[in-house]
């Protein structure tokens, strides 16, 4: 996927780059004030899986062309009372589930993060009325310096991505997809 | 380790043009940076041959007039018409077109589209176009003033038309130089299109592959004809003229002409080549008229032969397609169509016909009247669908299609 492959590139220019001030500077350097992560993340790509009631489910690519990694640590939509930064991973018994992640989700300096199904996303876990087709949703990040980021993403039809929970009951038995 | 090194450094270049350009276009969205990197990378590495893929060619989304259009015709095209539920009112054609267009910008540029569950299918556009028609029945659903050639064509003797290749509310024009991306792309539509309309009709039609003839080379029917010599060349004032309409929320838009025509090639078979050449007033060869020797001579009418009978006969199709008016004139973007034969038949092909014009009442109506009245290729040709849609104009990048008719 061709945003999976800028990803790892971009992370590879990093990489480099730091070797490079690695090599040809000196202790002499002053810590300087990072910019507010709201100032060098960005939100690109974003969509939202369409639902009559219950969950969903938001994605995209999250970018930090900043120097120092970023933390988003909360998100709000007027589309969910109740909304949750998952993972996922597997479990014991080797199925793949979908949790809270733990500190929120990291944004790698000078590089992105995937939000994708099957992967980190954005859950809504209450929403406040259908999502439909076309519409448009609001979201607001918050990251771990109080800074926030708006952006907003279509909703979509799309009947993927219908992971488990780690307590065991999938979506799909709820008819809720996400 | 040389081969390492330049392994290395060759990624590392790549790398770094990849970082700055998406810096340069940070604004401009993901999206087109994935497009314009492809570009930047098309340079081969040394040694490789320098061609440049065909898969990798793009076709503009976003201008004044939608693409698909002027477009070079290209060697695969899939025509699907929708009708729209009975739920999707204005608000809803608004969400349906802005999706259905962000679908269209992002895959005809090479890159998948939101939600695409098979993104690996996206990165070869191939030349792919989308185009949008809205029929009768979509632009009355919206509200919107009706151009009045937007409705189902006067019956002419000749047709025998059926309802599943006829009419339709919404048209989708899909057309690129490999069908794996036309149906990528018909399949994405579809799956954001089927909450607001489910699929009417859906025609295939094709052209030689890409590469197997010059471009430019007028297209051939299955009957072996050259087949819309007197096209008017797309970037001429005439085109212009014939093609773009100038009114309201359609100005910069047309109109289409949609007609599956089906080709009697039993019939044709028993026909000798004058005959052939005859019915149609050119020759097979090079589609030079009877009067000529070369495809773009003019006809002329006026050429007799020794016993006095005209060269080019009365009742051929060039004779009777002509108009003395100059605006009696269409633009033909047709494709051939060759379909799975029912019972002892052992073809069922014919002609994916497609005219734009700016006014169809009096480009198309006038001109197809006189093939109805007479054209001795009527008696190997049945029109057997027809449909007319207004092809709304092209949507600038912070727009959607139909937005001057749905904004």
């Amino acid at each position: 996927m061709n945003s999976r492959k800028t990803a790892s590139l971009v992370s590879l220019a990093a990489a480099t780059s730091l070797a490079l001030t690695a090599c040809g500077s000196t202790d002499e350097e002053e810590p300087v004030e990072a910019a507010p992560a709201a100032d060098v993340v960005r939100m690109d790509d974003a969509w939202v899986k369409a639902a009559e009631e219950g969950m969903s489910a938001a994605f995209g690519e999250l970018a930090n062309s900043g120097d120092e990694d970023v933390t988003v640590v909360s998100v709000t939509t007027p589309a969910s009372t109740v909304l949750e930064l998952h993972e996922t991973v597997e479990n014991e018994a080797g199925a793949m589930v979908m949790r809270e992640v733990e500190g929120g989700f990291v944004v790698p300096a000078s590089g992105s993060l995937s939000l994708e199904p099957g992967g980190d996303h954005i859950m809504l876990m209450d929403l406040t009325g259908p999502l439909t087709a076309g519409e448009d949703v609001s979201f607001t990040l918050t990251f771990s310096d109080d800074s926030t980021y708006e952006f907003s993403a279509p909703v979509k039809d799309y009947s993927g991505a219908n992971e488990s929970y780690e307590d065991g009951h999938s979506e799909g038995d709820e008819e809720m997809g996400h | 380790m040389a081969g390492d090194r330049s392994a290395d450094s060759g990624r590392r270049g790549s790398t770094r043009r990849r970082f700055l350009l998406g810096g340069a276009v940070a604004g401009i969205g993901a999206a087109t940076a994935i497009g314009a990197d492809h570009v930047l990378n098309r340079r081969p590495a040394e040694g490789e041959p320098a061609t440049t893929l065909n898969g990798e060619e793009t076709v503009p989304f976003h201008g004044v007039h939608q693409a698909g259009v002027a477009t070079p015709a290209q060697a695969h095209a899939v025509l699907v018409a929708l009708d729209l539920r009975d739920s999707t009112d204005g608000d809803a054609l608004r969400r349906m077109m802005r999706i259905l267009s962000d679908d269209a910008a992002r895959l005809t540029q090479g890159v998948p589209a939101l939600a695409d569950s098979e993104p690996e299918l996206a990165v070869t556009p191939a030349r792919l176009t989308v185009t949008f028609g809205f029929g009768p029945g979509l632009v009355d659903r919206a509200g919107g003033s009706r151009p009045e050639w937007l409705r189902a064509l006067p019956e002419f003797g000749v047709d025998r038309l059926r309802p599943e290749f006829s009419d339709g509310d919404l048209l989708l024009q899909v057309a690129a130089d490999d069908p794996m991306t036309v149906a990528h792309a018909v399949r994405m539509l579809l799956k954001d299109a089927r909450g607001f309309a489910s699929v009417r009709w859906t025609q295939r039609g094709f052209h030689h592959a890409h590469g197997s003839v010059r471009p430019g080379t007028t297209m051939r029917n299955l009957f072996g004809q050259i087949d819309g010599t007197t096209n008017p060349q797309p970037g001429t004032a005439e085109f212009d003229r014939l093609v773009w309409n100038t009114e309201g929320w359609l100005a910069g838009g047309t109109g289409m002409v949609v007609r599956r025509i089906h080709m009697d090639l039993e019939g044709w078979d028993r026909l000798d080549r004058p005959g052939r050449e005859q019915s149609v007033g050119r020759y097979l060869s090079n589609g030079a008229p009877l009067t000529g020797t070369d495809e773009f001579d003019e006809p002329d009418f006026e050429a007799t032969t020794p016993i006095g009978f005209p060269v080019i006969p009365e009742f051929s199709h060039v004779r009777r397609a002509r108009s003395d008016d100059p605006n009696e004139k269409i633009f033909r973007r047709a494709y051939n169509y060759d379909d799975p034969p029912s019972g002892s038949e052992i073809s069922n092909s014919g002609l994916l016909f497609v005219s734009f014009q700016a006014d169809v009442d009096r480009q198309f109506v006038p001109l197809q009247r006189r093939l109805d009245e007479l054209d001795l290729l009527n008696e190997w040709t049945v029109p057997i669908g027809s449909a007319v849609f207004a092809i709304p104009p092209g949507c600038a990048e912070d727009g959607y299609v139909g937005d001057t008719l749905l904004g």
